[in-house]
C-alpha cells in the first residue's frame, strides 16, 4: 500500500456529497490507508440543493456552501484533487486494483475503488440550445452564471416543472420577474408525488403570478445576436425570455463504469451494501442503481434516488463494504424542495400506493398528502407541515402505522396518531 | 474569531474557530464534528442539527418554526433545545451540547 509518488489506497471518484461521506466514514471506520478524492469542478465539495433556492436569491455564496475545511482533509489525510477529470479506469488483471488516468494524463492508482460520479443534467437538442442566456443547473458555476442571468433579466422561462425548475421560477417571480414554466407532461413534478400534490403546486404558482403551460411543446429557442430572446412553441406562440433555464431531469453518469464491464441500468447496479456486479467496486449517491430500501414492503424493485439523504446512506454502507464490515440502509428515504414560501417535504417513496389520505386543504397551503399500500403508510408530502414530516418520517423509520381513517384528522397532531398505534407485524 | 465548544453526549469537548455570521451547525459540520447531521444544510427541513446550548451561551430567541421542528428531534427537546442551523455565531465564544442521536 505505499510507494513513492503515488500510493495506492481508496480511489474515490467524484468531489460530491456522496464522496466527502464515503472518504470521512473510512476514516470514521478506521481506515488509515491513503484515500485520494478527486472531481473535475474548481470547487473543494459544497452542498448542491441551495444552488437552486437560497444561492440564487444571494442570500448564500458558493464558499458558504463547502462541506469541509481545506484543514478539515488536511488532518484527516484524505487528499482532495480538484480541476481534474478522470476519462479512463482500469483494474489489474487479477482484480486487486488499478489505475484511473485524468484528462490531464495525471494517473492515480488504486488498491479500491468508489464511484461517485453523480449525474448531468438530461440535454434536450432544440435549435438555439446554444444561446446566450439559455442555461442548465447542477454546478455552482452553472448556478452563478444564472444568477448573473437573472440579475438582468425580466423574462423568464423555465423547461421543465419538477423540483429545480419550479424553485428556479418561484425564486424568480418572488424577485418579481414574469416567469413561465412550460412542462411537457400533463402534470407538473409528475415523476415524484401525486396528482393532489401536483394539483396543488399548479394552484399555488399561479396564484402567485406564474403562468404555468401543461403539455407543453418546445419548438425552439430564438435569439438575436446570439442571445436568447424567446422560446417558440409547438403551436407557433413564443414567449418572450431573456433568460432560459432547461431543468428536465438528469442522465446518471456512468461512462467510467461501463468501462470497468459493470452491470448498468439507469445508472450502475449495486446490491445493498453499494458493491457493483464485479464484486470489488463500490458506487454510491445519483449515480448508482439500488434494491428499493424502504422498510415496507412492495414497490418497485430497483431505483436511483437523487437526494442527500441517499448520498449520506449509500456513502456510509460503500465505506463499511470496502473495509469488509457490514452495513445495511437503515434512514428513510427523504426529500425537500423549498419553492419560495412554500416548503414540501417528502417522506419515503409513495410508489405503488393504492391509497391516499388528505391532511389538511391544500388551498390552504398547509396540508400532507399520505401514502398507504395495503393500510399500511409508505409515504407522506408534507406542504408547510414540518410536524407532520417529522412524525412520518419517524413511523416509517420504526416501522410504525397511523391508521389511513383517522390520519385525515387535523385537529390531532401525527405523532400522536402514530404513537397511538404498535408496529404493523409482517413487516 | 469566536471559538466553539461541541460536548458530545458522552462528555468529550471539541474546540474550533468559527467565524462570527456562520452557524453552529456549518461550524461543526465544515470541522466533521460527529453528533450533528445536518442533511438539509440548514433549510429548517430535517430536524437533525438539534443541540442543548450551555447556560454561559446567548442566541436571538428562536422562530416559529424551529420552535415546531423541536418537537421533532430525535431525542426530547429540553429548555435549551436548538437547532443548531438557527445559531448565528458572534464574537463570543458558544459552548453547545450535542444529544445521543439525530436520526
Amino acid at each position: 500500500m505505499t510507494g513513492t509518488g503515488t500510493s495506492a489506497g481508496t480511489l474515490i471518484i467524484g468531489n460530491c456529497q456522496a464522496g466527502v461521506q464515503l472518504a470521512c466514514s473510512l476514516r470514521e471506520l478506521g481506515d488509515t490507508d491513503p484515500i485520494v478524492l478527486v472531481g473535475e469542478e474548481p470547487h473543494a465539495p459544497y452542498q448542491r440543493p441551495p444552488l437552486s433556492k437560497a444561492f440564487l436569491k444571494g442570500e448564500v455564496t458558493a464558499d458558504s456552501l463547502t462541506f469541509r475545511t481545506h484543514e478539515f482533509y488536511r488532518e484527516r489525510n484524505i487528499e482532495l484533487v480538484t480541476r481534474e477529470r478522470i476519462v479512463s479506469v482500469t483494474r489489474d488483471g487479477d482484480g486487486s486494483g488499478g489505475t484511473a488516468v485524468a484528462e490531464s494524463g495525471r494517473r492515480f492508482e488504486f488498491a479500491r475503488l468508489a464511484l461517485t460520479t453523480g449525474a448531468v443534467p438530461r440535454q434536450i437538442p432544440f435549435d438555439g440550445s446554444e444561446l446566450e442566456g439559455v442555461s442548465y443547473l447542477r454546478t455552482a458555476t452553472d448556478a452563478a452564471q444564472l444568477q448573473q442571468g437573472l440579475a438582468a433579466a425580466r423574462n423568464v422561462v423555465v423547461v421543465g416543472g419538477g423540483f429545480i425548475g419550479l424553485e428556479v421560477a418561484a425564486g424568480a417571480r418572488a424577485a418579481g420577474l414574469t416567469v413561465t414554466v412550460l412542462e411537457a407532461a400533463p402534470r407538473l413534478v409528475g415523476r415524484a408525488v401525486s396528482e393532489q400534490t401536483s394539483e396543488f403546486y399548479l394552484q399555488a404558482h399561479r396564484r402567485r403570478g406564474i403562468r404555468v403551460v401543461l403539455n407543453a411543446q418546445v419548438a425552439r429557442f430564438l435569439g438575436e445576436h446570439d442571445r436568447v430572446t424567446g422560446v417558440e412553441l409547438g403551436d407557433g406562440t413564443v414567449v418572450p425570455a431573456d433568460v432560459v433555464l432547461i431543468g428536465v431531469g438528469v442522465i446518471p453518469r456512468t461512462e467510467l463504469a461501463e468501462q470497468l464491464g459493470l452491470a448498468l441500468d439507469n445508472g450502475i447496479v449495486v446490491d445493498g451494501t453499494a458493491l457493483c456486479s464485479d464484486g470489488l467496486t463500490v458506487a454510491a449517491g445519483d449515480c448508482a442503481n439500488l434494491p428499493n430500501p424502504s422498510i415496507t414492503p412492495g414497490g418497485v424493485a430497483r431505483l436511483r434516488l437523487e437526494s442527500v439523504q441517499n448520498a449520506v446512506e449509500q456513502a456510509k454502507i460503500a465505506a463499511a463494504t470496502l473495509l469488509s464490515l457490514p452495513a445495511a440502509y437503515s434512514t428513510v428515504p427523504w426529500f425537500w424542495s423549498d419553492q419560495a414560501d412554500l416548503k414540501l417535504q417528502i417522506a419515503g417513496l409513495s410508489g405503488g400506493h393504492d391509497q391516499i389520505v388528505l391532511r389538511g386543504e391544500p388551498d390552504s397551503e398547509t396540508f400532507s398528502v399520505l401514502y398507504y399500500r395495503a393500510g399500511q403508510l409508505i409515504a407522506a408530502d408534507c406542504i408547510n407541515k414540518p410536524l407532520d414530516f417529522i412524525a412520518a418520517r419517524g413511523a416509517l423509520h420504526h416501522g410504525q402505522n397511523v391508521p389511513a381513517d383517522l390520519a385525515g384528522d387535523v385537529t390531532i397532531p401525527l405523532k400522536k396518531l402514530v404513537s397511538a398505534v404498535p408496529a404493523l407485524a409482517g413487516k | 474569531m469566536p471559538s466553539v465548544t461541541y460536548i458530545s453526549a458522552s462528555g468529550s469537548e471539541t474546540a474550533v474557530a468559527g467565524f462570527a455570521g456562520d452557524s453552529v451547525m456549518e461550524t461543526a459540520v465544515r470541522n466533521g464534528i460527529p453528533g450533528i447531521v445536518a442533511e438539509c444544510g440548514g433549510s429548517l427541513s430535517c430536524a437533525t442539527c438539534h443541540v442543548f446550548v450551555c447556560a454561559d451561551s446567548v442566541f436571538s430567541p428562536m422562530e416559529d418554526l424551529e420552535d415546531a421542528m423541536l418537537d421533532g428531534t430525535a431525542i426530547d427537546r429540553e429548555e435549551n433545545s436548538r437547532l443548531s442551523c438557527q445559531l448565528r455565531l458572534s464574537d463570543a465564544d458558544i459552548r453547545v451540547t450535542t444529544p445521543e442521536t439525530q436520526v
